[in-house]
């Protein structure tokens, strides 16, 4: 996997420190590098993207190779340090592994790493395969530490999470402690940051120069049709020409900034014409185009912004052949069978599992309020998924911790309603503190749930610090969230059982009735990491063929036949939920297989 | 010989499994091969894909649409999602049990497997039936359905590769425990290849 070619590349390249915050399509890079560690590097889940990147500067500042991982959003809450570390520069090599989305598939936005790159002057090096990922990370240590400034590593869905075989070496060498030498640069002033935006400035081109040379940045055949492409976008490319490869020179794009413009100047002059294909934002197509403004070359150059390439979504071979048909009149495409003769498929959007203790909390609270109008304020998480029918327990989604925030906006506002906010036990130790500590100081009335399942469900099961794991599985003091609201000033501070049906629905009713910040606690583990030892039953006897536990309650273990409701015993935990939602008590438990 | 095999289903089938089993088989016949698979946030439940192709000369790791040798769907509905992926000439290996979605179990939609194996009956040149049923009884599970159908596809030979270096490539990936199991259900699934004409 492309995530776990990063990770043997950084640990052969002597990485000694890599910290990162779980986000998909990043996440198996830090976990391999935990489970590749040979014992003396340190690898940590931190709370969140900023802390992560700052605990990677101060090893970077000792001298030790820090990698840093995340998404693309993530690089969005550790663009505070990120900003100001390259105007201080590093000691050590320090890469920042992003994940980009296209598509978008797992994310809110489509954003490109890339142009943060060019906005941070940060140099970004961008593969177009796993393989290739594996040699090029070194290469982004050895010009990180060449020139002492943070390099950005970026790549996408399927370069992260495509598979291939990759020869990674020996075994990973072993660091020297690091030290910190006390200086001045590491201390950012006015006079500092004036100094060092020159320099940032002036390096440009030395820096664009040096990469014309980069072996990642190439010109692939000699062809009059010129195709500019980068990552994945590149392997999208010669599947689509392949056959026809004499028509085309492939400009192949590594480092998208600096941009290596004295190799992109031989590419231009070599051809007729020019197409770029890109995912996300027409980075290299910018290039090009001010380029040939700055130099006086007079080049059509199609891309996104001539409405010639797609502007959202994710490429395919199939697509830039498509496209090239369409532009150049050649026979490229695969002609695709017409199937619109076929029956009506259903809809399958990614529900709640069977047994997801969120669908128990959701409910309960649902069910509590039943009549009163709240506003339901979600946030990023599994528990995203109960925005679908039948729970509708989502109005607002916005990014990490979001929704303790909006619902202050949303009280002050004067809406008139029950504000309520939901918020995973990871996302609150990643960005939901100072939230709550937001509304306790400015006085905002809102309930909010905690839905603490244990785990960083939604990448994968990673430990946060309410578990007592750390990333390498070892040991780590527990942080208790209770405890936490309280020391924020929560005065409300409840807990219960979600699948403790009575209970949940008594402390939301508790929590509901009072004032300012008042926070319930829903605790359960994560249904994909517990072994349930009981599974639900339908008594086909006694069910009266109501639906009632399939409507209300939307569990993919829940189907309706013959009249009756059954449960996929394959799918069920025995979570109980449904029959405590039963009428007329037709469902009941039973010791699994 | 470039072969593209186009895996789908629903999250939870063990998708991806079969396909790195099946990656991991064509380098054992010393072929490069590549994978994409759904990770993340639309495997809870949602309709899945992996796309595993091997060869001499691979650059893209998902498969262009009309380029898959096979077309494994653990789902009828699922393989019919995914038809467009089939060469014309191509084979589909498909488990008849439809997993009803939530959204058609509230009433949202209806959703016929039935008429989904009718339409593949008509549509793929050719076509593997295994029935759910058969598999349970068979390999006493339907856990291991995903490697029954990969037995069928390997047994069929439109993927050019040996039954042999699938097992070996499953028993490198699968904890001891369950080797047997899931060894078993390669068979079955071959032997099924073998009845279909």
């Amino acid at each position: 996997m492309g995530n776990e070619a990063v990770a043997a590349g950084a640990l052969a390249a002597g990485v000694g420190f890599v910290s990162g915050y779980p986000g998909t399509p990043s996440t198996e890079a830090l976990e391999t590098c935990a489970k590749r560690s040979p014992g003396s590097v340190h690898v940590e889940w931190s709370v969140n993207e900023k802390a992560a990147l700052e605990a990677a500067a101060g090893a970077a500042y000792c001298g030790v190779r820090a990698l840093v991982t995340m998404k693309q959003m993530g690089l969005n809450v550790a663009s505070d340090p990120l900003m100001c570390l390259n105007y201080i520069g590093v000691k050590g090599g320090l890469v920042v592994y992003v994940a980009d989305d296209p598509g978008p598939i797992s994310s809110q936005t489509e954003q490109d790493t890339r142009r943060f790159g060019q906005y941070a002057r940060i140099p970004v090096f961008d593969p177009s395969s796993p393989e290739e990922a594996f040699g090029m990370i070194r290469d982004a240590f050895d010009f990180s530490e060449r020139h002492r400034t943070p390099v950005i590593l970026r790549s996408t869905t399927r370069i992260c999470h495509s598979c291939a075989a990759v020869e990674t070496g020996g075994a990973p060498s072993v660091r020297s402690p690091g030290s910190f030498e006390k200086d001045s640069r590491w201390v950012i002033f006015p006079k500092l940051s004036y100094n060092s935006k020159k320099r940032l400035v002036a390096r440009e081109p030395e820096l664009s120069a040096e990469l014309s040379a980069y072996p990642g940045n190439a010109l692939l055949g000699s062809g009059p049709v010129g195709i500019a492409c980068g990552g994945v976008s590149c392997a999208y490319v010669r599947e689509a020409i392949r056959g026809h490869e004499s028509q085309f020179t492939v400009f192949k794009v590594a480092t998208p900034y600096p941009f290596p413009e004295e190799l992109a100047g031989k590419f231009l002059d070599s051809t007729e014409r020019v197409l770029v294909f890109e995912e996300l934002d027409p980075v290299i197509e910018d290039a090009l185009v001010y380029l040939c403004g700055k130099t006086g070359r007079k080049k059509e150059i199609l891309g996104k912004r001539t409405g010639t390439v797609i502007t959202a979504g994710e490429l395919s071979s199939g697509e830039a052949a498509r496209t090239l048909d369409a532009v150049l009149g050649t026979n490229l495409s695969v002609p695709r069978a017409d199937l619109s003769d076929a029956p009506a498929l259903p809809v399958r959007p990614p529900v709640l599992c069977a047994g997801c203790p969120h669908r128990a909390s959701f409910y309960a609270v649902k069910k509590a309020m039943e009549g009163k109008r709240c506003v339901w304020c979600g946030d990023i998480g599994c528990y995203t998924l109960g925005n679908a029918a039948p729970l509708g327990m989502v109005d607002t989604c916005l990014c990490m911790g979001a929704g303790i925030t909006l619902a202050q906006g949303i009280f002050h506002a004067g809406n008139g309603s029950v504000n309520f906010a939901f918020v995973g036990d990871s996302t609150f130790f990643a960005s939901g503190m100072t939230g709550v500590a937001n509304a306790v100081y400015n006085g905002a009335d809102i309930v909010l749930i905690v839905l603490d399942n244990s785990t960083t469900a939604m990448t994968g099961h990673q430990p946060h610090p309410g578990t007592g794991r750390n990333a390498m599985g070892g040991p780590a003091q527990i942080i208790s969230i209770p405890a936490v609201l309280r020391a924020l000033g929560v005065k409300t501070v409840l807990e219960a059982d979600p699948l403790d049906q009575k209970a949940a629905l008594a402390a939301v009713r508790e929590a509901a009735e009072g004032s300012g910040v008042r926070a319930v606690i829903f605790r359960s583990p994560c249904a994909a990491i517990v072994r349930s030892a009981q599974r639900c039953a339908v008594d086909p006897a006694k069910c009266i063929g109501c639906k009632k536990c399939i409507r209300e309650l939307g569990c993919p273990a829940l189907a309706f036949s013959g009249g009756k409701a059954a449960v996929d015993g394959a799918l069920c935990t025995g979570c109980g939920l449904c029959a405590g939602v039963c009428p007329v008590g037709a469902i009941g438990k039973e010791a699994a297989e | 010989m470039n072969r593209s095999c186009l895996l789908c289903g629903v999250g939870g089938q063990g998708t991806v499994l079969a396909s790195r089993v099946l990656a991991a088989a064509a380098m054992e016949r010393g072929l490069f091969a590549r994978t994409a698979e759904t990770i993340g946030m639309a495997q809870r439940g949602g309709s899945v894909v992996s796309h595993v192709r091997f060869g001499t000369e691979i650059y893209s790791p998902m498969i262009a649409p009309g380029g898959a040798d096979v077309l494994i769907g653990s789902e009828p509905g699922e393989a019919v999602r995914n038809l467009a992926y089939l060469r014309p000439d191509g084979l589909a290996v498909v488990c008849d049990r439809a997993v009803f979605p939530v959204v058609a179990a509230l009433g949202g939609g209806s959703y016929d497997g039935e008429a989904m194996l009718a339409y593949l009956e008509k549509r793929a040149a050719r076509l593997i039936i295994l029935r759910a049923a058969d598999v349970e009884k068979a390999c006493g599970t339907l856990k291991t359905l995903n490697i029954a159908l990969l037995g069928a596809a390997v047994a069929s030979g439109a993927l050019g590769i040996p039954a042999e270096a699938a097992a070996k490539a499953l028993a490198a990936r699968v904890k001891p425990a369950y080797l047997e199991l899931n060894l078993n259900a390669l068979s079955f699934g071959a032997k099924k290849a073998g009845e279909c004409p």
